[in-house]
């Protein structure tokens, strides 16, 4: 088999891997803007934040210590104890959850009924807010995350493919784990809507918000549970994106990576989030494999983008998306 | 009509309607500066089909709304079984028992036919999170308790053929069939509908009064409906309150509003002084 042929196939399977973490990122933004029409720019914010308070929880952190040792001139950092992962996952999302409340009781609560201008700079502003709570609660440095997920290359994958192609590929377990667990918990996502109680309320909401209320749905409840729902995504790639470069204030931008997903995938689609992450990530390597070298490279930074530009032009809904039709 | 006792009476065709289930008392709306319904009262009793008619903009959807919990009047009380209700969330009313359809038709359109009509029993499911989730016990036999009263009423109103279609893509007609068809499953002590007969063809017309008939005879579940077209609401319904400009003008059995003056000139347009 041809070298390049071989090289390819490395980059596609990178790509698919790099394509479900903004899946992931995707998937929050989809949930909230099909059940209340809101499309929320903090989701990126919420996943440093998420990601933020497990390692702070894990390290046994002070939350707010700056503003405590100011105000009682103390000089305190750790409370000297460590949360084991899973208990301190497990809190975040009780956080999350709260956070979700928060949200509801004194922002959204207030604009229902509104444009979806409004609602939007509404959670503009909640991103520039939520971001300012997690350097007063956790600092504003780059933190490891370490919830014991494995890393480094993959040894089976790498001598498997090496006694087929001669060349072993060089896949991350990270990686590996980051699809496995954004897979089973999209499958969980999609059970939940379907089968639960709550799932079913949460599909009538998101589709039509005066019928939900006749048959006797609480539109305040189920938006708690999308934002609670998005806030428990984030954390997921909160963890997958922190554990693969620090956490750090950055991870908030991979929310502008979901737009391209998003347009592509449509927005009120839970398959088109995968589909739309999976095509960009894997869109974006095999572009910077090929062409990326005769054009000076960096191509991962602007092909999204204009590939989501081609999509709105030729079919503005997306690929799953509702369509749109105007009645005159 | 002879004077109806408290406990009820007997109808013509040999129905027993019961006492009072729902009772507005001198309820009062306004929106801003305009009165949509002044000082209206009424009351509901179990078992029967009660109209509320009207020309066009008398207030008869906002008084439906009134009793929906969509639309909260300034003044008045709202009195259910023997109880004032409190200014209560469309949600909180329909957790009640109260189910209602929509002038402008609500339905869920990214749904099956089968999928809305479900979600008409959201009320009826309270298995735990941990059972749905791993389909145990409770779960399971909720959900086949559901199933089986939404197959009944899709029989009922004889929809089978259409029970995985997405409503979006249903004809108009059917659609408000579909609809009826989610109020009914929720087993509502009291179906408010809105309309039911609004921009139908003759044929479809009555079909719904025959689908309303029969509900009330066999389910005797207690209908509340409004309409503006007086023919059709005189065959079907038991007693009706006429509204006008937001006032009651006229409530009685079919016979009495027909030869009420007030309500003969609201329809023939009289001009008010």
């Amino acid at each position: 088999m041809p070298e390049q042929l071989v090289f390819a196939m490395e980059v596609t399977l990178n790509g698919l891997m790099t394509g479900v973490m903004y899946s992931l990122v995707a998937l929050g933004f989809v949930l909230i803007f099909k059940a209340s029409g809101i499309f929320n720019y903090a989701q990126g914010v919420m996943a440093l934040f998420a990601a933020m308070t497990l390692v702070g929880i894990q390290d046994g952190r002070v939350p707010f210590a700056h503003i405590i040792n100011e105000v009682l001139g103390t000089d305190i950092h750790y409370f000297g104890w460590e949360v084991p992962a899973l208990l301190a996952i497990l809190l975040t999302v009780l956080v999350m959850i709260g956070f979700a409340l928060f949200v509801q009781k004194f922002i959204f609560r207030h604009l229902v009924g509104q444009e979806p201008i409004i609602l939007f700079m509404a959670t503009i502003g909640l991103a520039y807010f939520l971001e300012g709570v997690s350097d007063l609660m956790w600092g504003s440095e780059i933190r490891n995350l370490d919830v014991g997920l494995p890393q480094g290359i993959n040894d089976t994958i790498d001598q498997v493919t090496f006694e087929i192609f001669g060349y072993g590929f060089f896949i991350d377990n990270l990686d590996l784990w980051a699809t496995g667990i954004a897979a089973v918990l999209v499958a969980g996502l999609i059970a939940y809507a379907q089968y639960t109680k709550n799932g079913r309320a949460m599909r009538a909401v998101a589709d039509d918000h005066q019928a939900a209320l006749s048959v006797g749905i609480s539109l305040n409840y189920v938006w708690i549970l999308v934002w609670s729902l998005a806030g428990i995504v984030a954390l997921v790639a909160g963890i997958m994106w922190g554990s693969k470069s620090g956490v750090q204030f950055s991870l908030s931008l991979i929310a502008l990576k979901a737009l391209p997903v998003l347009m592509l995938g449509g927005f009120t689609s839970i398959p088109g989030a995968i589909v739309g992450g999976l095509i960009i990530g894997v869109g974006e390597a095999l572009f910077e494999f090929s062409i990326g070298p005769l054009i000076g490279g960096a191509t991962e930074n602007w092909f999204a983008y204009v590939l989501a530009l081609v999509f709105l032009v030729f079919r503005p809904q997306g690929l799953f998306g509702e369509k749109i039709i105007e009645r005159v | 009509m002879n004077e109806m006792s408290p406990d009820g009476y007997t109808t013509e065709d040999g129905r027993k309607i019961g006492g009072v289930v729902m009772e507005m008392r001198n309820i009062t709306l306004r929106f801003g500066g305009v009165v949509a319904i002044k000082d209206i009262s009424f009351d509901i009793r179990e078992g029967e089909i009660r109209a509320i008619i009207g020309p066009n903009g008398a207030g008869k959807s906002s008084m439906l709304n009134v009793i929906s919990g969509f639309y909260h009047p300034q003044e008045g009380e709202v009195w259910y079984r023997g109880a004032r209700r409190p200014a209560m969330k469309p949600f909180q009313v329909a957790r009640q028992g109260i189910a209602r359809t929509f002038q402008n038709i609500a339905l869920f359109d990214g749904m099956t036919v089968l999928d809305n009509i479900m979600t008409g029993r959201l009320n009826h499911m309270s298995a735990s999170f941990i059972d749905q989730a791993l389909w145990w016990g409770k779960a399971q036999r909720e959900e086949v308790k559901n199933r089986r009263v939404a197959e009944e009423v899709i029989d009922f109103l004889e929809i089978q053929n259409i029970r995985k279609t997405p409503v979006g893509r249903l004809p108009y007609g059917l659609k408000k069939r579909v609809e009826l068809a989610r109020a009914l499953v929720a087993e509502p002590s009291i179906l408010l509908l809105d309309e039911p007969m609004a921009g139908m063809n003759v044929e479809e017309k009555e079909d719904m009064s025959r689908f309303i008939l029969d509900v009330n005879d066999e389910f005797g579940t207690t209908i509340a409906l409004i309409e503006h077209d007086m023919g059709v609401v005189m065959d079907l319904s038991d007693r009706v309150v006429v509204m006008d400009y937001g006032k009651k003008i006229g409530d009685g059995t079919p016979d009495e509003v027909r030869n009420n003056p007030d309500v003969i000139d609201a329809y023939l347009g009289v001009a008010h002084d």
